[in-house]
């Protein structure tokens, strides 16, 4: 499909303006560009057609089955996307929370932050929420900055955080960027972190454990509540990262379990848009020991009446405002509907669907660990691979069935691993369907690896030359 | 009201073909003593009550104000075909593009955001997205430090205040020294706005010449509307461009999401955080797109990357694409210049007020009022106005000062009863 940029034409403009009803007002050359950036010239119908047809080359939630592995590509209620257009949200703007006299003017926003700070801080057991993080990374960079603030509050020399050997990248990339050297625990054969296993890395000079759980391999860390026991003997505080709450959601609370800091996911647990890869929202979540850190200003009560504050020892502003504001609504509605109820199903039939998926895979896949998938479930293709095709080739042939791949190669303790997560919104006859086309995959790797090899055929495109395009880095048109 | 779609009999066939006898079996894992009984949380409503709840405190809110006020995020006119395409779900459901083949709709239109910013701002190469102004800025800086191996961060009085709290936060433990000014001596970078803060417009070359000089970067923070009109920050020579592409179609939204925009030269590519769309080819040699250099990533460099950054702001970047392709080349020097022009037009009404910008101004300017800022912007506020930023809420002027900001949307007659009331609220 061509580019945009060539379907410029000298002249042609899509959108016009009111004329200039001021005096024009001249400005030195000396201030100005040489000439206008050569933007596309082209009319409405150009850029309509244009984008309509780019969409289409889009697998989506909507459109297509998207078991990507810890990504809970969960279906985005209609309902949220509406809230947030409301002219009174996404016409507001955010400097009225900056000067006092302007908060009548945004009392219903301020009424929104507050409650979905108080609804997220009881469904994890946190006791304050602050909405400022603005994606999940974003949220465990402002936890991690917390832990480094409260252990310089008390005095405390520590400088290492512990990460699982099957954390997401991003946990030790934040954890180096608020300053700690990161030490890896590494998870027993059963995909789980064993007690001695932390004790061996366990010590004084140990500020902070990140955990996700249940964990990047689908399973709920048994000994969690003994880990976090050990992390506090030494003045260690437990994070959690939040990327799989779905498994638990009204289940348990990761505050119940003994983390004092975590961040949540609204683009995965909360059912808002992914995007395209963003924008996400990750609220960052703290029990008691932090909350006089968290990052400002908060929206916080007075009586009948909502200020805005700045917490007494705040590690400073994450964002501008208050975070993905318009995110944050959509999750507001989001749990607004379901309820605590709902959420607790939300959970259930996570659960379900992953297992009843891995029930019927188990006939040609061999999964990573032998028992106690949540949310997701990991299978190794090491048996495909010993056939000639690898996890690689299993994702693309899986597009010629209409379905999104799972995550594969992560987490990067499993060796040839496809990472499958349903979600709970998607119907058995889907789920049967996927099974089905995996199972047809496994019979043709049996009978010819070498069949998968030039998949997927019914793309746009075929297999693309990743190694080309960081040899001749064409980035810009 | 939930969106579950499994039946009572569905699940009893699905918990048969598991092996287990009810759903709580596949929560065994979780101890007995942390399972939650409920949540303290209000039942479940229907979708109608739920749009019934959102629309009233929506309703709570008046956005509807005629607005002068800015000061980092403006209140353009965004294409109706901006919302119409945006929303398409293809785009809203989709996620980061690990499977290039179906997604090359997300690719595409990264390469052609990439494309235009790279022109907008006269620089080699673009990032898919940062998160927003202000993490774009500490990223550039983190960016200068591995570039330059140096540890001080200089930051110019033009940057936005919140971009410069925002930059110390993120910065809290790195080691590094964040100082104020504009002396590039012994710096990793420079960091400078154009226009100001305050809404100077002011020629950078200089600057870049002394920080070339001194082995430091120039990071130039743009406000990428006014660059329809004013000086690029690659004509002033600078090393990486970051700017908050709110101004290009996205709306005002009570702080967001907006977009961190980064761009910079070709020499520095792998410095750069973020995603990389570019684009290459498949057997049979049809173009397409790929993410590149993910080396640099968080998800194959772990805690050596050079960002933490993986979600990022995609969906605002193609609002922002689909705004430049409207506008076009000519549309966008002309928003550019009747801000411009509305602006000075407004100024010359406020000859009751000081002016505090002693140069030119490209949209936004500040005035000392005769009266307490914010007492008179309590008073235009009942009137329907907001009327601008009073700067001591910022600590960024005196209790008098207000930053008054003008976009194409304003209308002479607004901004003649605007003035009028303005001095009566200031004066009488």
């Amino acid at each position: 499909m061509s580019l945009i940029f060539e379907q410029s034409r000298c002249g042609r403009r899509a959108m016009k303006l009111e004329p200039l009803d001021v005096p024009e007002a001249p400005l030195a050359d000396a201030l100005c560009r040489q000439s206008p950036a050569e933007l596309p010239e082209v009319s409405e119908l150009d850029v309509v057609r244009h984008f309509t047809n780019l969409s289409r080359k889009n697998f989506g939630v909507d459109s297509h089955f998207y078991p990507l592995g810890s990504c809970t590509m969960k279906y985005n209620p209609k309902i949220a996307d509406v809230a947030a257009g409301l002219p009174g949200f996404a016409g507001l703007h955010p400097h009225l929370a900056t000067e006092h006299t302007y908060w009548p003017a945004c009392g219903g926003a301020l009424a929104l932050i507050h409650e979905t700070e108080r609804l997220l801080a009881e469904i994890a057991g946190m006791r304050q929420v602050s909405l400022q993080p603005m994606a999940g990374a974003h949220g465990e960079l402002a936890g991690t900055l917390l832990i480094a603030a409260y252990h310089r509050d008390k005095g405390n020399r520590k400088d290492t955080i512990i990460v699982p050997d099957s954390a997401h990248g991003t946990n030790p990339a934040s954890a180096a960027i608020a300053g700690y050297k990161v030490v890896e625990v590494p998870s027993d054969k059963d995909g789980t972190i064993h007690v001695d296993s932390f004790r061996a890395v366990l010590n004084e000079s140990v500020a902070g454990v990140m955990l996700t759980c249940p964990n990047t391999h689908g399973l709920f860390e048994p000994a969690v509540q003994e880990l976090a026991k050990l992390a506090h003997e030494v003045d260690a505080l437990m994070y959690y990262d939040g990327a799989n709450l779905n498994a638990i959601i009204g289940k348990c609370r990761p505050g119940d379990l003994g983390f004092d800091v975590m961040h949540f996911n609204l683009h995965k647990t909360f059912g808002t848009p992914h995007g395209m890869g963003g924008p996400g929202s990750g609220p960052v979540g703290v029990g008691e020991r932090l909350e006089p850190f968290l990052p400002g200003p908060r929206v916080i009560r007075a009586g009948e009446d909502l200020r805005i504050a700045v917490p007494p020892k705040s590690i400073g502003q994450m964002a501008p405002f208050f975070g993905n504001f318009l995110v944050a609504v959509r999750a507001y509605a989001y749990i607004l509907q379901l309820g605590g109820e709902g959420l607790r199903e939300v959970a259930e039939n996570a659960v379900l669907n992953a297992n009843y998926m891995l029930a019927r895979l188990r006939a040609a896949y061999q999964p990573a660990f032998e028992s106690g998938f949540m949310h997701e479930c990991v299978l190794t293709g090491t048996p495909q691979a010993k056939q000639g095709a690898r996890a690689l080739d299993i994702a693309k042939a899986l597009l010629d069935y209409g379905f999104h791949a799972p995550t594969v190669y992560f987490p990067l303790t499993v060796k040839e691993s496809l990472m499958i997560e349903p979600t709970e919104t998607e119907s058995k006859a889907t789920l049967d369907a996927f099974c089905e086309a995996m199972l047809e995959i496994a019979a043709a790797i049996e009978k010819d690896a070498a069949s998968l090899a030039d998949a997927p055929r019914t793309t746009p495109v075929g297999r693309l030359d990743e190694v080309r395009a960081a040899k001749e880095l064409d980035v810009a048109y | 009201m939930s969106w579950i779609s499994t039946t009572p009999a569905e699940r009893e066939e699905m918990l048969a073909a598991i092996g287990v006898e009810t759903i709580d079996d596949l929560f065994a894992t979780i101890p007995e003593s942390v399972r939650l009984k409920g949540l303290d949380l209000p039942g479940s409503k229907s979708e109608m009550a739920v749009a019934k709840a959102v629309a009233d405190l929506a309703s709570r809110n008046t956005p509807g104000v005629v607005s002068f006020l800015g000061g980092g995020y403006y209140d353009h006119y965004i294409p109706a075909a901006v919302d119409a395409l945006a929303s398409r779900s293809e785009f809203l459901t989709a996620y980061t593009p690990y499977q290039p083949e179906c997604s090359q709709g997300t690719l595409q239109a990264i390469y052609e955001y990439q494309s235009a910013i790279c022109r907008l701002a006269g620089m080699d190469v673009a990032n898919a997205s940062l998160y927003d102004g202000g993490t774009a800025v500490f990223e550039a800086a983190t960016m200068a430090v591995r570039a330059t191996r140096r540890e001080r961060i200089v930051c110019a009085p033009s940057l936005n205040p919140l971009y410069r709290r925002m930059l110390a936060t993120h910065m809290a433990n790195l080691g590094l020294e964040i100082l104020d000014g504009d002396n590039a001596e012994g710096a990793a970078c420079v960091i400078a706005q154009n226009p100001s803060f305050l809404g100077d417009i002011q020629d950078l070359t200089d600057l870049a010449a002394r920080c070339h000089e001194h082995g430091a970067l120039l990071v130039v923070s743009f406000y990428p509307i006014s660059l329809g009109l004013l000086k690029s920050p690659g004509e002033m020579g600078a090393d990486i461009a970051v700017g908050e592409g709110q101004s290009l179609g996205l709306p005002l939204g009570f702080g967001g999401p907006y977009l961190g925009i980064m761009a910079t030269r070709k020499n520095l590519i792998r410095k750069m955080p973020g995603r990389i769309a570019a684009a290459t080819a498949d057997a049979e040699g049809r173009r397409g797109y790929v993410l590149t250099l993910q080396a640099r990533e968080q998800h194959i460099r772990r805690e050596k990357a050079m960002s933490n950054i993986c979600s990022n702001e995609a969906h605002c970047a193609l609002r922002t694409l689909i705004y430049l392709c409207m506008l076009g080349k000519e549309g966008l020097r002309e928003v550019a210049a009747q801000c411009h022009a509305k602006a000075e037009y407004l100024k010359s009404r406020l000859g009751f007020a000081e002016t505090l910008n002693a140069g030119p101004t490209f949209n936004e300017f500040a005035v000392r009022l005769p009266r307490n800022a914010a007492d008179v912007a309590q008073r235009l506020l009942d009137q329907g106005y907001t009327a601008g930023l009073p700067l001591a809420s910022l600590d960024a002027g005196g209790p008098n000062d207000l930053l008054i900001a003008v976009t194409e949307q304003r209308t002479r007659k607004e901004m003649d009863e605007f003035a009028a009331a303005l001095e009566n609220a200031s004066c009488h």
